[in-house]
């Protein structure tokens, strides 16, 4: 029964991308892109990756197709239909590497194997050892906050650093924004938004707060978070959501979520642990570690958060200033 | 060889391969960035799978269940979705102001515009 389900999201996965290729009509191919991040999403459903659907409904099928969306509106809605390209070549490459790779899966242990190499080493200490060395429901946190913790400081810089490198790309000094939301007469929407976006921010610092004792965690809430963001500034223009949010704010919280989580690990350091090591921040180990994985993870949110508003709003304000020049 | 158990090897391969496709055949610079999403996406379906322990449950330890599937590489595509959403909107900005020097998106045309 299982496996059927299975067969048939990504059966439909299949269709999806083929319909992509397919299609000149890039405002189609941006929302097919955008089903296919919500069937991936309900894919690690099935697949007990819970926390990772979570973050892919979110951003597969939120922020990425509206993302794509704005920048479709400045660079033109149909792809050239003539390709100087030779197809024939790049099916011919395409085949070959998906032939050796399907040849090189049937070496791999079938998926599902609690004996395969993926399932026994680490991961399964990390389950093991868990209970008594951070003490938390959430493996997946504890795992990303504190066992790895490195590589999360390094991925939150990464997501600062991307937010750096798309203001400086595209940031320009605002126009007097005479914004005219182009979704203002839309009664139902404006209402039902106004309902929403409380429940939004309340739900996404339930995740950042729950995240140790359920699926969650600061990657998720911040880009939830943003959302409501995204959603009043569809819905009441950029013009009104730039009274509410003030970007120089939005830019140092940027750089205080990474902050925070730097500081975290020199504490921990200046007290004669590792960077990093919870163990540190209080008398109890467990409860340093209880300690730490908050902080960090706050420091997460707030970055992604931040990132993600800085981006959106550098892109509309970008295409709203093309519209007015024009 | 056991033909259900890697199934979703097979598909997973051959979405990576038409995001490729879409990558090196397609001249439109945002359908490519589509297609560069397609193949990240399909990385991610990779390494979920080959985390997945048959009879498993969610990595949240509670005294019903005692059989979890591996929690390892749902921390690395956690962080790996929202890295990837931030550099494909570097990549977007890129294109957009490409369109604004070029006032095309299509490869080839910006290719003929430098050549002349």
């Amino acid at each position: 029964m299982e496996a059927t389900i299975h067969m048939i999201i990504l059966s439909m996965l299949l269709a999806v991308a083929i319909a992509i290729v397919r299609i000149k009509d890039l405002f189609a191919v941006v929302m097919l892109a955008g089903i296919y991040g919500l069937l991936s999403a309900t894919f690690f459903v099935l697949m007990d990756a819970m926390d990772v659907a979570f973050t892919e409904a979110a951003v597969g099928a939120g922020i990425s197709t509206l993302l794509m969306l704005t920048a479709l509106s400045m660079t033109g809605r149909y792809a050239s239909t003539g390709s100087s390209y030779k197809p024939l070549l790049a099916l011919g490459l395409v085949v070959f590497t998906g032939a050796m790779l399907i040849f090189g899966t049937t070496d791999l242990p079938s998926i599902g194997d609690p004996q395969s190499p993926v399932n026994t080493h680490v991961g399964y200490d990390y389950l093991a050892t868990t209970p008594e060395d951070i003490d938390i429901p959430n493996v997946v946190a504890a795992v990303l906050a504190s066992y790895r913790g490195f590589d999360t400081f390094g991925e939150v810089v990464v997501i600062f650093t991307a937010g750096i490198g798309v203001l400086a790309l595209l940031m320009r000094t605002p126009l007097n924004t005479s914004a005219v939301a182009s979704m203002r007469d839309h009664v139902v929407l404006r209402v039902v938004a106004k309902m929403l976006i409380p429940l939004i921010l309340l739900f996404g610092l339930y995740v950042q707060f729950h995240g140790e004792y359920g699926p969650g965690g600061g990657f998720q809430a911040g880009v939830i978070f943003a959302s409501a963001f995204f959603l009043y500034a569809m819905l009441f223009g950029l013009g009104a959501a730039r009274k509410v949010i003030n970007m120089t704010l939005v830019r140092l919280l940027s750089a205080l979520g990474v902050l925070i989580y730097g500081s975290v690990g020199l504490v921990s350091m200046l007290n004669g642990h590792n960077f990093l090591d919870y163990n540190a921040l209080a008398a109890n180990p467990i409860d340093g570690q209880h300690y730490g994985i908050i902080l960090v993870e706050l420091g997460v949110g707030i970055t992604v958060a931040s990132v993600m508003i800085i981006i959106f709003f550098t892109f509309s304000s970008r295409s709203q200033n093309e519209g007015d020049s024009d | 060889m056991n033909i259900s158990g890697l199934f979703n090897y097979w598909v997973v391969m051959v979405l990576m391969m038409i995001g490729f496709y879409i990558v090196i055949a397609q001249p439109n610079l945002i359908k490519k960035l589509v297609g560069l999403t397609l193949f990240q996406t399909s990385v991610f379906i990779m390494y979920i799978s080959a985390g997945k322990v048959t009879g498993g449950t969610a990595p949240i330890l509670s005294d019903s269940f005692s059989l979890y599937s591996n929690p390892l590489p749902h921390v690395l595509i956690l962080t790996a979705i929202v890295v990837g959403i931030a550099t494909t909107a570097v990549g977007l900005s890129l294109v957009v102001r490409i369109k604004e020097s070029y006032g095309t998106v299509e490869e080839n045309e910006i290719h003929n515009r430098d050549k002349s």
